[in-house]
């Protein structure tokens, strides 16, 4: 048993290895020339454009659900004008860019993974390989940078949608009054240390996804089963990830 | 079977072999590819034809051994070396390897936009030209998925020859494809060797394509190359060739209920064929 842990400690980090210097290789391909802006642009499309929907109505529910549930128990004590902060500190620091990390996972993450798998089978990387063109500079580091472009984009939208759900029914439903639902929320709510600190969140899980998603993609088996691995593998590991780094950002840096 | 005199040898594999797993792809392997001819590579499956198509291109290393491609041992050569080797290189892969986020027009330009500075005007006539040359003129707008398989075949050809390789590899052009989409690429790739001095490496197990095309064969059998002229090789009385061109022979008489008498005449065991 000893030695299969051992085993598998090897590996994890073989693969953290790989990973470092993958990372490194797609960097040095967005550092230099040509700059793709064209791939660049088509994948924020494709990763950006099309999560739209879900985002914004996962916001709506959330923020919905967020004060429902908060009413209920400020209610009890006579503190239902502190929903505002409520909903929008934990909207703000916590679940915006958490949980649009974990959609965009599920939604671009996987698209992005079985894509690049399904060109490792399909010949698709050799191909370009054998033209004399760097499939991580050509497809990897595109898909990558785009990630990183929309997850704070997403995070903002999510947030603001979210707000809207929890101001809606807060006010619209259990009849909180608007003005002290906005007031309490703008006192507690800081710019430098929540929204920026949110915003810093967002772009590390984008970071983080993109690099997941590209790296499982690109080492996947040329197999339908490696295409089906590279999606799950995205999904599981990356969604792992973020709520680990979630920790370790809020824990010492107080994000 | 010892190597005969040749020439020049563009490709040269000298004492390679290579594992997968237990599993023995090349043991010990030499063999040479002239400059200038149609060698084919034949063998069944499993035999390793594919991976010695890419062990030229440098997309599969050997365990060991030296594989020389234009003079130069490319064993050893890091990915950044091995791009200035590919450009005198083209290959057409078994499933066509058309990117398939993109046109056929913008997959054939893609080489040259690239690695040229050629104005877009001029990129999207040497496109045209090269589909035209392939049979391909209306289907520049397409996208892979919309294309048939031979269509596809013939638009990865274009790709391949678009930068005006000195060598063209291309693994198994004529499997699932009709006899006479397996003719006109067969003349394509003839007409390619003719005219532009192409030296041209195709893996195959479609005999009689093979015997029309060949300048050279290429047995591949039990990890090893047997080469040679085609018709000192069919004349040749080693065994594992007679056996793999019986079996071949065999499927190709049921096929299309040719004679192929000579063939069978050598055969060392008892008629198999169910036609006869």
């Amino acid at each position: 048993m000893i030695e299969n842990m051992g085993y598998r400690s090897l590996v994890v980090l073989e693969h953290l290895g790989k990973i470092a210097q993958f990372a490194l290789r797609i960097v040095v391909c967005l550092l230099g020339r040509p700059y793709r802006i064209r791939r660049i642009v088509a994948d924020v499309y494709d990763a950006g454009v099309l999560s739209l929907p879900v985002v914004c109505l996962s916001g709506v529910v959330v923020g919905g659900t967020l004060s429902l549930l908060g009413y209920t128990t400020l209610v009890r004590f006579g503190a239902e004008e502190a929903l505002g902060a409520l909903v929008g500190l934990s909207v703000i620091r916590e679940l915006g860019p958490v949980l649009t990390a974990l959609l965009v996972t599920g939604r671009a993450g996987s698209a992005i993974a079985a894509e690049i798998a399904t060109m490792v089978t399909t010949e698709q990387l050799d191909g370009l390989r054998m033209m004399s063109v760097d499939p991580v500079d050509f497809v990897v580091s595109p898909k990558a940078l785009a990630l990183l472009i929309v997850m704070p984009l997403l995070a903002g939208l999510f947030i603001v949608f979210a707000l809207m759900g929890g101001y809606g029914v807060a006010v619209g439903l259990l009849g909180v009054d608007g003005g002290s639902f906005m007031a309490s929320m703008e006192g507690s709510v800081k710019f430098w240390n929540d929204v920026i600190g949110s915003f810093s969140k967002a772009i590390t899980f984008g970071a983080l996804t993109g690099l997941i998603a590209t790296y499982r993609g690109y080492i996947s088996e040329p197999t339908a089963a490696g295409v089906s691995a590279a999606t799950t593998g995205t999904v599981v590991v990356g969604s792992v990830a973020i709520l680990i780094c979630d920790f370790f950002l809020n824990g010492f840096w107080g994000v | 079977m010892s190597e005969p005199e040749e020439p020049e040898f563009r490709i040269a594999f000298d004492g390679v072999s290579l594992k997968r797993g237990e599993r023995v792809i090349f043991d010990g392997l030499s063999c040479g590819f002239p400059r200038g001819r149609v060698s084919v590579v034949l063998g069944g499956s499993g035999a390793g034809k594919s991976t010695l198509i890419r062990m030229i291109g440098g997309l599969q290393r050997p365990d060991s051994g030296s594989v020389r491609v234009a003079e130069q041992d490319i064993t050893g050569f890091s990915e950044r070396e091995l791009f200035k080797v590919r450009d005198r290189i083209g290959m057409l892969f078994q499933g066509g390897a058309l990117l398939d986020s993109m046109t056929v027009a913008e997959n054939v330009a893609l080489p040259l936009r690239e690695h040229t500075r050629l104005a877009e005007m001029d990129i999207e006539s040497e496109v045209d030209r090269r589909l035209v040359a392939v049979g391909l003129s209306d289907t520049g707008h397409l996208y892979p998925r919309e294309l048939s398989g031979g269509m596809s075949r013939r638009a990865a050809l274009a790709r391949a020859i678009v930068m005006d390789p000195e060598i063209l590899l291309v693994d198994e052009p004529f499997s699932g494809l009709d006899p006479i989409n397996v003719r006109r690429i067969e003349a394509l790739l003839v007409d390619l060797n003719r005219h532009l001095d192409l030296t041209l490496i195709v893996t195959s197990h479609h005999m009689a394509s093979s015997l029309r095309m060949a300048d050279r064969l290429v047995f591949m059998v039990d990890g090893i190359a047997i080469a040679g002229p085609p018709d000192d090789l069919l004349k040749s009385a080693d065994e594992r060739i007679v056996e793999f061109l019986i079996a071949e022979s065999d499927s190709f008489a049921e096929h299309h209920e040719l004679d192929v008498t000579p063939l069978m005449d050598r055969r060392t065991t008892p008629d198999r064929r169910k036609n006869s």
